[in-house]
């Protein structure tokens, strides 16, 4: 995988991961470009197409676009599939998932990613062990850091 | 704002994003978040230390200010005292900075190392993961240097946690695709390889990703994995679905392993191993098995896993091309597909099935499902046809790769059919598509001509020149097909309103074989040039250009109509045409058909002579437009096209024999836009498809008076040039531009030049998708010379090899200085260099338009110093130089004389020798 992006309906970017070096101008025009083919195509197309020399799987899930870019030899059913278990993290995670958790809490976002995929390719697929790591980490920061400052 | 129950919210981050979330415009965020930024670099600046989490806090908000697509210069620092600290979400949120806004500091990316070094050996697991998932994102080639050998280490030591191996397994293959070289595998391979066989099958799946990209660099390595591979297959497909516990995905067992280790094994021929290779097979039967199983169940999921590991076992089957039972029953499950209500399997089974065409095993049974395909196109047939454009492209490429001469008149005549209400985006790719078919199946070319004629009379607009060149090369090739054709664009012409490329196609056929139907008096000459000429004032100009000389053929071939079109010609819109293509033909037909005899007519106006074969250049376009190695070689239609005629001489020769302006009779080379030469190019391979070796020397001209600019351009592959001269030395940068995402690999380049001295700089093998690369050339000029250097490119792009060859602008001119000089100076120095073979001068049209300012630049861009005052007429340009080599010096002097009421050039060129004149004579007096 080359590239995976969320945005919402109205177009704003909520994540961005990128496997391949790009430049910050180049990251921007792909994703203007993505978002505008994405949110032009109807219900019931086809949930792959043809960009430039990649392949595109997107798909929608509320008012969440999950856009992935992959290359001509990769398999675009379980990239279909990779998104859906990332949506099925995040919602176990956060418990029943919405819009507004990735807003507020988008460093998780990334940081469950990264136990999943890593460098473009699937690292973990079990759910539990996703999960786990995660929660590990939580564990670890309540246990190692306790706030004591008024907050803000 | 939904109450965080983990981890340790930051108030003061969930804050500042509602606030942004409540801005009502876009410059109330702006504000809000300067407000921000500069609370924020007080805070960084002050003298008071922050602790971790207001540090950590301030981080966030910089990371989220900069997902929400505003630029962010600072905050590194910070990031990096968070990483490093042993705080884990001090760590965390520093690690996710840096890998988001990566940054190519080196005093950052030391202090950056540093902090995973320490994490990398603290032997912590979440800690390792942490320095390891950063290495990974960020994937520097510093970062490769620095950990490259430590990471193999860690992926293959015994006492590892699997979530580290995990890590370390799709940490390596980062560093290996973005810094190959710098990750050695050598003695690490076996115990890499191995891996296939861990209990974890979460290794198991971060390791498949990692040995199939080795792989693919160096199969040879890893060929033990093969069978590694298959036994690891063998098991899971075999497995109950809950053996696999939390691997099984919607009761299906381990689906992105089971397409990984699909995907490895594409990377190797099929086993030679017998019992391997049926124990490969069975695994294959199963899966093909399992997908005629009911669905255990309904949700979409389920049957997405399933077909995952099905299409990429048939992809796998396909790679094989070995075991026809195998690919039979892949084409049959395809088939099912090609009806399924889900647009997505319709779409993958067309694509999939495209491949399978072209396989000798399965070409048959893909045939077989042509009425399934077809019903895709009818958009008529709901419950058949696709709404989805994407899926009737990929439909009428499927019908494209599965014909042969058996079904080729039904699949070309429902391809036409689907023309009529086809895509606009589309188009242009069918009609390419059909003028193909059509060509390449063609027993009978009467067939032929027929669905050329109804390619222009249905898709008039996206029938493009190689088309319509390439009927005409057809039948002037053809002597059986030329009466049908002459015959058959009558008639087509009758209709009231036609295309305009029909009228060229009649144009051209009748010029040249309306003699054949002129016995037929509903077709007698009169009535042909009647017919020609009553769409004559609806025409583009190189349209017009075109039927006149057609006009002139007529005259030749039937003298009763000589009369009436003398007349035409010589009426005031043809004689006095306001374009200057145009007026000059008619002059010329008219003056010839007056003066010459019938034998010398009949010579110069004869039959066009047979054009010598080449690749056909609809296919080198369509190739372009495909890009390269997505079509079937289509070798066989240069023999059925040419099969009857001998390879005569070219034409450029024939018509050399003939006065000026002959060589141009059916040529619309002057036409402003129709571009280059008109028939001999129909078979010229276009210089921009992908194996060309020709050189190209397209942007050659544009350099002539200047230095910068973008010299070669194709699909893959852009490059630009700066060059700077000093006397007899010249240095150039090449810049070479990937414009795919893919790397290009082995990439070199070498100058070849007779008479230059060239240094290029060594480049790197590797061009990165996206990336520019540059190479700076030095250059000697030894003594005068002609000839321009040649650059050589070669590399390799997705498996092919890519060879390009480009004419680099170097010229004799670029070695001149300017020389100031008083008008008395300038003419005493023109006196000394009166010897005849010192002058060289040339009369020439103008090519652009005449505006003083343009040519004073181009004069000057030239190299020359431009001499006010000198000429006695304010309107001619007067200029004068040295040429540096290393040898000798040469000045020059140059006169250049606008002729506007003629938009003529008169330029002359004085140097002390005849060589240098003429050189630079030609290279200025193209540029006007």
């Amino acid at each position: 995988m080359q590239f995976m992006l969320l945005f919402s309906r109205q177009g704003k970017l909520r994540l961005q991961k990128w496997y391949v070096p790009l430049s910050d101008k180049e990251k921007k025009k792909i994703t203007r470009e993505l978002v505008q083919t994405v949110l032009a195509r109807k219900p019931k197309m086809c949930s792959f197409l043809e960009w430039r020399d990649l392949k595109i799987v997107y798909k929608r899930y509320a008012s969440l676009y999950f856009c992935c870019a992959i290359e001509d030899q990769d398999n675009e059913l379980i990239t279909l599939e990779i998104i859906h278990r990332y949506v099925e993290l995040l919602d176990k995670y956060f418990g029943s998932v919405c819009e507004l958790d990735i807003i507020f809490n988008f460093e998780k976002a990334y940081f469950i990613l990264d136990e999943f995929l890593l460098g473009g390719e699937a690292q973990e697929t079990s759910k539990k062990n996703v999960l786990k790591a995660i929660e590990q980490a939580d564990l670890l920061q309540e246990v190692r850091y306790t706030p004591n400052h008024s907050h803000v | 704002m939904p109450a965080v129950s983990k981890g340790d919210g930051m108030r003061g981050l969930a804050v500042f994003i509602s606030d942004i979330r409540n801005c009502k415009s876009k410059e109330a965020e702006i504000k809000r978040i300067n407000k921000e930024l500069a609370n924020i670099r007080s805070k960084f600046k002050g003298d008071k230390a922050l602790d971790g989490y207001s540090k950590k806090k301030y981080v966030c908000k910089l990371l989220f200010i900069f997902l929400l697509g505003h630029d962010i210069d600072f905050g590194h620092m910070e990031a990096v005292n968070l990483l490093s600290s042993n705080k884990y979400t001090e760590k965390q949120i520093g690690y996710l900075f840096i890998s988001v806004l990566v940054n190519s500091n080196s005093d950052l990316i030391r202090l950056i190392n540093n902090a995973i070094k320490n994490d990398l050996a603290s032997r912590n697991p979440t800690f390792m993961n942490l320095a390891l998932h950063c290495i990974a994102n960020v994937g520097s080639r510093e970062m490769a240097e620095a950990f490259a050998s430590e990471i193999p280490r860690i992926l293959v030591a015994g006492d590892t946690m699997d979530s580290v191996k995990q890590s370390a397994a799709l940490c390596l293959l980062r560093l290996n695709r973005t810094s190959p070289d710098l990750v050695p595998m050598g003695e690490w391979t076996a115990r890499v390889v191995h891996l296939l066989n861990d209990q974890h099958l979460g290794v198991v799946t971060a390791a498949t990703s990692l040995i199939t990209t080795l792989a693919q660099k160096n199969p040879d390595d890893f060929k033990t994995s093969v069978s590694l591979a298959v036994a690891r297959l063998s098991r899971i497909v075999t497995s109950a679905s809950i053996d696999l516990q939390d691997y099984t995905y919607y009761f299906v067992a381990a689906p992105w392993l089971s397409v990984k280790l699909l995907r490895l094994l594409q990377c190797y021929p099929p086993p030679e191993d017998a019992a391997l290779r049926s124990r490969l097979t069975e695994c294959l039967e199963t899966i093909l098995n399992k997908a005629q199983e009911p669905p255990k169940s309904k949700k979409v999921q389920h049957s997405n896993a399933k077909n995952a590991v099905l299409f990429e076992a048939i992809a796998l089957i396909i790679h094989h091309d070995s075991e026809p039972t195998l690919l039979v029953r892949a084409c049959n499950q395809l088939g099912q597909f090609l009806q399924h209500r889900e647009t997505n399997l319709r779409y993958l089974a067309l694509e999939s099935m495209c491949t399978l065409a072209s396989s000798e095993f399965s070409h048959e049974a893909v045939k077989t499902h042509m009425e399934t395909v077809i019903n895709a196109l009818k958009v008529s047939l709901p419950q058949f046809g696709s709404r989805d454009v994407s899926v009737r492209q990929r439909a009428v490429d499927l019908l494209y790769a599965m014909c042969d001469r058996s079904n080729a008149k039904q699949i070309v005549a429902e391809m036409l059919s689907y023309l009529e209400t086809a895509d606009y985006s589309i188009r242009e790719e069918i009609v390419l598509k059909v003028a193909i078919l059509a060509e390449k199946y063609a027993v009978d070319y009467t067939w032929y001509v027929d669905t050329i004629l109804n390619l222009i009379r249905i898709a008039g607009d996206y029938v493009s020149e190689e088309v319509w060149y390439r009927v005409i090369q057809i039948v002037i090739n053809r002597d059986d097909v030329q009466g049908y054709a002459a015959k058959t664009v009558f008639e087509a012409l009758q209709a009231p309103a036609c295309h305009e490329n029909l009228v060229k196609v009649g144009g051209y056929i009748l010029g040249e074989f309306g003699n054949l139907i002129a016995g037929d008096s509903r077709s007698s000459p009169l009535v042909q040039f009647n017919l020609l000429h009553s769409k004559f004032h609806l025409c583009s100009v190189p349209t017009r250009a075109l039927l006149l000389s057609a006009y002139i053929k007529f005259i030749n071939l039937f003298p009763e109509v000589k009369a009436t079109i003398q007349d035409v010609l010589r009426s005031d819109s043809q004689l006095r045409n306001a374009d200057v293509e145009l007026q000059q033909r008619a002059v010329e037909y008219l003056r010839l058909s007056c003066i010459a005899s019938t034998d010398i007519l009949a010579t110069v106006l004869e039959e066009m002579p047979p054009f010598p074969e080449r690749e056909s250049s609809i296919l080198a376009k369509l190739k372009k437009k495909k890009g390269p190695g997505k079509l079937p070689d289509m070798d066989d239609s240069r023999r059925s096209v040419n099969g009857n005629t001998e390879h005569s001489e070219n034409t450029d020769t024939t018509n050399k024999s003939s006065t000026h302006s002959f060589t141009d009779v059916l040529n619309l080379n002057s036409a402003p836009s129709s571009g280059a030469n008109l028939l001999i190019d129909v078979f010229s391979e276009s210089s921009a498809s992908p194996a060309a070796t020709e050189v190209s020397e397209e942007n050659f001209p544009r350099f002539v008076c200047k230095n910068n600019g973008v010299i070669y351009e194709n699909q893959l592959l852009q490059i630009g040039l700066k060059s700077e001269y000093r006397q007899n030395l010249g240095r150039m940068y090449v810049f070479y531009g990937n414009k795919t995402s893919t790397q290009f690999l082995s990439f070199s380049s070498s100058v070849s030049s007779s008479d230059l001295n060239i240094h290029p700089k060594a480049v790197d093998p590797v061009i990165e998708g996206g990336a520019q690369m540059q190479q700076i050339l030095n250059i000697e000029c030894v003594s005068d010379f002609s000839d321009a250097p040649v650059l050589n490119i070669q590399f390799r792009y997705g498996g092919a090899l890519q060879n390009i060859a480009v004419k680099l602008p170097v010229m004799l001119n670029k070695f001149f200085q300017p020389t100031e000089m008083t008008s008395q100076d300038f003419f005493q120095r023109w006196k000394q260099l009166g010897a005849p073979q010192q002058e060289v001068q040339k009369i020439f049209k103008a090519k652009h338009s005449m505006d003083t300012e343009v040519a004073k630049a181009k004069i000057l861009g030239f190299g020359v110093a431009l001499l006010d005052g000198v000429d006695p007429n304010p309107a001619n340009f007067v200029g004068a130089g040295v040429v540096h080599t290393k040898s000798t010096q040469v000045g020059c002097l140059l006169r250049l004389e606008p002729n506007m009421q003629a938009q003529m050039y008169r330029l002359t060129l004085r140097t002390s020798r005849d060589s240098v004149s003429q050189r630079l004579c030609e290279l200025l007096s193209e540029q006007f």
